[in-house]
């Protein structure tokens, strides 16, 4: 899905849109939106089956236009809160508007749909999460190991994890 | 199971097919990246990047330590342009605790003035390597000659080559040696002549135009949409540089353009146009310097009473929150992304999302349908550190 560049510098900045008004926009998809405006950039909480949807509206929309996608990463919370998060930082060039959307996942099985296919930065970023989180993203085009050896064991930036004792027959522990 | 197998398996493939293992260890490849290449003849038919081989946990560091004490590892995130990176991750912990609009200004200029010696030291790097890539051998001396006369002077401020750990949350290790600025006016002086003999012998030689003009040709929606940016971006023709964008520092006091690739030898985006405005950067670079060693030598002198460690923090605790800081390194966008719980000096997640990482993924793409020389000279252009790849 690749969109064609809105070729203008950076100064446009008459065409903003204030945080309230980006949550107009996503308004009729999730509903009454919670947001976190103590974060920065402020951010929209999305439920994992909205997501692909309020993603396509936000890179679509002409008056929205997130052409890049700056960051995606996970986060667990440990298992007392028992969840798990995934967060996307949303940049759109030309207007220079930046948003934040959170995902709470159950920390078993979490599952997301994979947004790769909107923003192909995602594809390598979803891959990472996966491997170190343990989250399931949904259609993902190639859910293979990227930074981890394919035989490693466990999700390494989970609150929770023990290494493994040996991997192939080397000590683990340092 | 094997620990890194390849994608495509030999009994899949066609009979005139075959696939090419390129890395881990090789030259050309910058660091440990290691191609899986898919070959129809000489033709390539898909390339898969096989990363991971110096990934060294550092968010997993980070969860366990105070925040002023990962500046030593988000050095070794893109180890040759070190203080870019620093500056950044200072940056965003300044911001989180609500103290970034009182650094002194001799502070954020000195921070100023050693990134972009490092922006400098890296682009060398990254010309110079990639001419050697690419047959041209001298060049690469002339800029490693010319890159350690950069990293003693900035030896000079904290003692360490590469790995600086020099600017500090609030503040910065040391102040800058008496005379250094002086010696840092030498240098811009001896630099600028050999900048133009650099540019006559390599970027505008025949033989480095017929290897690099039209290939790799990475079209704008293609690089906005894989997240590419820095100097990969614009070379392919959008005029988007953090710097100015966000503003950040001390830099909308200063006078800089940003160039941009327009073609002059082929074609927008193509692997001639990265390097002509990494080149073109270095002009850039210098101008700023020479704007920063303006205002040390006169509006903020050193004075006796300054003291750069006036303002650290006693404890670094910022308010609970998420905070999504960016900046412009050497290769492009470098963000931290924070969680910050409110009860502890140590950040419940810190994510670093490298430029290298971006850039690199979309080396598949650039690169179906052409010979293997062409490969590596699009590998080049990326001027990628695995360092910051991998993390």
């Amino acid at each position: 899905m690749l969109q064609k560049p809105l070729n203008v510098y950076w100064k446009k900045k008459n065409s903003m849109l204030d945080f309230q008004q980006l949550v107009g926009i996503v308004k009729p998809i999730i509903g009454e939106a919670g947001t976190d405006e103590k974060s920065t950039p402020k951010a929209i909480l999305v439920t994992a089956a909205d997501l692909k949807k309020v993603c396509i509206e936000l890179n679509q929309n002409p008056a929205t236009y997130f052409d890049m996608l700056s960051c995606l990463t996970g986060i667990d919370n440990g298992t007392q809160a028992n969840t798990m998060e995934v967060v996307y930082n949303l940049y759109s060039i030309p207007f220079n508007h930046h948003l934040m959307l959170k995902v709470t996942l159950p920390r078993e099985n979490p599952e997301v749909d994979s947004v790769s296919d909107i923003w192909r930065t995602a594809n390598w970023h979803e891959r990472e999460t996966a491997e170190m989180f343990g989250v399931k993203f949904n259609g993902h085009p190639d859910p293979r190991k990227l930074l981890l050896p394919a035989d490693w064991e466990g999700h390494p930036l989970r609150k929770d994890y023990q290494h493994q004792e040996k991997y192939r027959d080397v000590i683990v522990k340092y | 199971m094997e620990s890194e197998p390849n994608k495509f398996r030999e009994d899949g493939l066609r009979s005139e097919e075959m696939i090419i293992n390129l890395g881990p260890q090789h030259p050309s490849t910058h660091g440990v990246l290691r191609l899986e290449v898919l070959m129809d003849g000489e033709i390539i038919k898909e390339v898969v990047p096989h990363l991971g081989y110096l990934h060294r946990c550092f968010e997993k560091h980070a969860e366990n330590l105070p925040y002023n004490q990962v500046i030593p590892f988000v050095d070794r995130l893109d180890y040759v342009a070190s203080m870019n990176s620093e500056h950044v991750y200072a940056m965003g912990v300044e911001r989180m605790l609500g103290m970034a609009d009182q650094i002194p200004k001799r502070i954020e200029y000195i921070r100023v003035l050693v990134a972009e010696l490092n922006r400098i030291a890296s682009h060398f790097i990254a010309i110079g390597t990639y001419g050697m890539d690419i047959g041209a051998f001298t060049p690469f001396f002339w800029v490693m000659h010319d890159r350690e006369h950069i990293l003693r002077l900035l030896e000079w401020t904290c003692g360490a080559r590469l790995l600086y750990n020099y600017i500090w949350i609030g503040g910065l290790y040391y102040d800058t040696p008496v005379g250094f600025e002086e010696r840092c006016r030498e240098f811009m002086n001896y630099i600028k002549p050999k900048l133009q003999e650099l540019e006559t012998v390599l970027i505008e030689n025949e033989i480095f135009i017929q290897r690099t003009a039209n290939v790799g040709v990475l079209p704008l929606d293609l690089a906005i949409n894989y997240g590419v940016t820095g100097p990969m971006l614009r070379g392919s023709g959008l005029r988007f540089d953090l710097r100015k964008v966000d503003g950040y520092s001390v830099y909308p006091e200063l006078d800089f353009t940003v160039p941009i690739g327009e073609g002059k030898k082929g074609t927008v985006g193509d692997c001639w146009d990265r390097t002509w405005v990494r080149m073109q950067e270095i002009h850039e670079s210098v101008k700023i310097i020479e704007q920063c060693l303006e205002k040390l030598l006169k509006e903020h002198k050193r004075t006796k009473e300054f003291d750069p460690h006036a303002l650290l923090p006693k404890k670094i605790r910022p308010q609970a929150q998420d905070f999504y800081v960016r900046g412009e390194t050497p290769k492009g966008e470098l963000g931290f992304f924070f969680r910050a719980d409110g009860t502890s000096d140590i950040p419940f997640r810190c994510k670093a999302r490298s430029c290298s990482f971006s850039n690199l993924s979309v080396l598949p793409e650039i690169s179906r349908g052409v010979l293997v020389a062409d490969l590596i000279a699009t590998i080049g252009s990326v001027d990628m550190v695995m360092g910051e790849v991998d993390r």
